[in-house]
């Protein structure tokens, strides 16, 4: 299963690295998200000193992990849920059927769009700099545990992205929903401690933005609880299973393009 | 003149029957955006509440009011993109266009003006379920709403009119990507779609104000919810005539040369 993964990761980023201007075009749009973000910070920190019990570098540490995942998200999860999306309604998604590697894995890693990488560059810049001033740095086992968190807030993101582009077996036009999604995931921007109760809840079990960004920002800044982690845990497992019999539910049911 | 007249109704309604076959995705979208104005709802209405009620003169209700109507310039202030113009000219469409007796402009101008019809009646019950939910105060005067309506036109006008010189910049050149990024960080910034620029820092404000972003955002928005008096109205109405004629003027010139750049390369 690994050696698919690398090996598409190895073709595609070969392929793009013959492109380089289009890292620097990258570059230049993530500085500049990253810009205004800081600048939004920056308007909000020129009024206040506190928000929701969040300090300038905490929300610091947030826009960081929020560009991080992004970056994440833009390199892998949503090429590849595009990619499938196009397929499913242009039928060439048969063709994935016909190889022998099972579907799931081949439509979730045969994409790679490497120069997004700049958004993790920049996410981490941001992030050790807010780490720099917070009263408190975290700890050798805060940094392993936000690794952790990282990538079980990622593969989060990634079941519920499946979940959503697997509906397209059925509803074929699907990329009005999955612009909703961009939408909400903006709200990861701050943490969902700011918003009113019943939109938290829909931010942390419905689109699960808060598990993605919040809870790894709450490990940094010193707030995470033992049984966030433990929720954090139990909503991975149960996303990945969900979206893996959701699947090969789909597949059953899919007709194929050609009679 | 009176040619012009009927161009514009027919295209307008040949507008509004195309975009009614879309409107589920058409509501989609809109339910999208929502996202971005709730956010900095939420985030400065906790802010007001935390600094004593309120921040610049707006309160968690005044907060609520400005980017409810947010909702509703933002969706007007969608034109036609500047990215769309690298597709026109290689798919072609642009030299069609151009064999047209009515000059371009007047295409995308009705086109989307008819879009704005159908997004209006998709809008109006998303903007009423968020009134219910964040109580946003209106001190909303007649003058300020027959004042808000002009003010969306000018809005519409002076947006469509920008980007499209923006667009025109591919005439020249198909490296387009970082200027328009750039432009619309600006924008973001400088129009009061962030936040209401009386919060901005004064330096920040005294930029704004030679800038037309203002008055295809903030303006319109300051007018319904009832922040203007009414001097500063029409001061306002004035400022919008004023951008109209000048972003005019400079795109029937950027026009004049770049048609003659365009057809020199060949179709």
């Amino acid at each position: 299963m690994f050696r698919i993964a690398w090996l598409f990761f190895r073709v595609g980023t070969l392929n793009e690295l013959q492109y380089r201007v289009n890292f620097l075009v990258q570059l230049l749009k993530s500085l500049i998200t990253l810009g205004t973000g800081i600048i939004g910070l920056e308007v909000v920190f020129s009024h206040t000193t506190t928000l929701a019990g969040w300090t300038r570098p905490d929300l610091l540490a947030v826009m960081g992990v929020y560009t991080l995942m992004g970056g994440l998200i833009n390199i892998s999860i949503q090429p590849n849920m595009t990619q499938l999306l196009e397929d499913v309604q242009q039928g060439t998604f048969d063709y994935v059927l016909t190889k022998p590697a099972d579907a799931q894995l081949q439509v979730s890693v045969r994409k790679v769009q490497i120069w997004s990488v700049t958004d993790i560059l920049l996410g981490l810049g941001v992030l050790v700099y807010a780490v720099t001033q917070l009263k408190e740095g975290p700890g050798l086992l805060q940094a392993l545990m936000f690794v952790a968190l990282l990538i079980m807030g990622g593969l989060m993101i990634y079941s519920f992205w499946l979940i959503m582009t697997t509906g397209a077996f059925w509803v074929v036009r699907m990329e009005n929903i999955l612009e909703l999604f961009q939408g909400v995931y903006q709200a990861g921007r701050w943490p969902v401690a700011i918003y009113p109760n019943w939109l938290q809840v829909g931010l942390t079990f419905i689109v699960p933005v808060a598990f993605a960004v919040t809870v790894p920002a709450e490990d940094i800044t010193g707030r995470l609880t033992g049984a966030t982690l433990l929720e954090t845990l139990a909503v991975t497992v149960l996303l990945l299973a969900l979206s893996r019999w959701f699947w090969r539910f789909g597949l059953k049911r899919y007709s194929g393009a050609s009679s | 003149m009176k040619d012009l007249l009927t161009f514009y109704v027919q295209s307008l309604k040949t507008s509004i029957m195309s975009t009614f076959q879309y409107r589920t995705g058409q509501a989609f979208y809109i339910l999208g955006m929502m996202a971005e104005p709730v956010i900095y709802l939420v985030v400065w209405s906790t802010i007001a509440n935390a600094q004593g009620g309120s921040i610049a003169g707006y309160t968690a209700g005044g907060f609520a009011a400005y980017y409810i109507i947010w909702t509703l310039v933002r969706n007007i202030n969608i034109v036609f993109t500047p990215y769309g113009w690298e597709w026109r000219i290689q798919r072609g469409e642009l030299s069609g266009m151009l064999l047209r007796p009515l000059h371009p402009l007047h295409y995308d101008l009705s086109f989307f003006a008819g879009m704005k019809v159908v997004m209006i009646t998709i809008w109006l019950p998303i903007a009423v379920l968020l009134t219910l939910v964040f109580h946003p105060t209106f001190n909303a005067t007649p003058l300020s709403v027959i004042v808000f309506v002009f003010a969306l036109v000018g809005a519409y006008l002076i947006r469509s009119m920008l980007l499209w010189l923006l667009g025109m910049i591919t005439f020249w050149t198909t490296r387009v990507g970082a200027i328009y990024e750039l432009y619309f960080a600006f924008e973001l910034l400088l129009s009061g779609r962030l936040v209401p620029l009386a919060l901005m820092p004064g330096w920040v404000q005294k930029i704004a104000a030679f800038l037309p972003f203002q008055w295809t955002f903030q303006y319109p928005i300051e007018a319904l919810i009832g922040q203007l008096s009414p001097v500063q109205l029409f001061e306002g109405l004035g400022m919008q005539v004023l951008w109209i004629a000048g972003s005019f003027a400079l795109l029937r010139l950027v026009w004049h040369f770049g048609v003659r750049h365009f057809s020199s390369v060949g179709n």
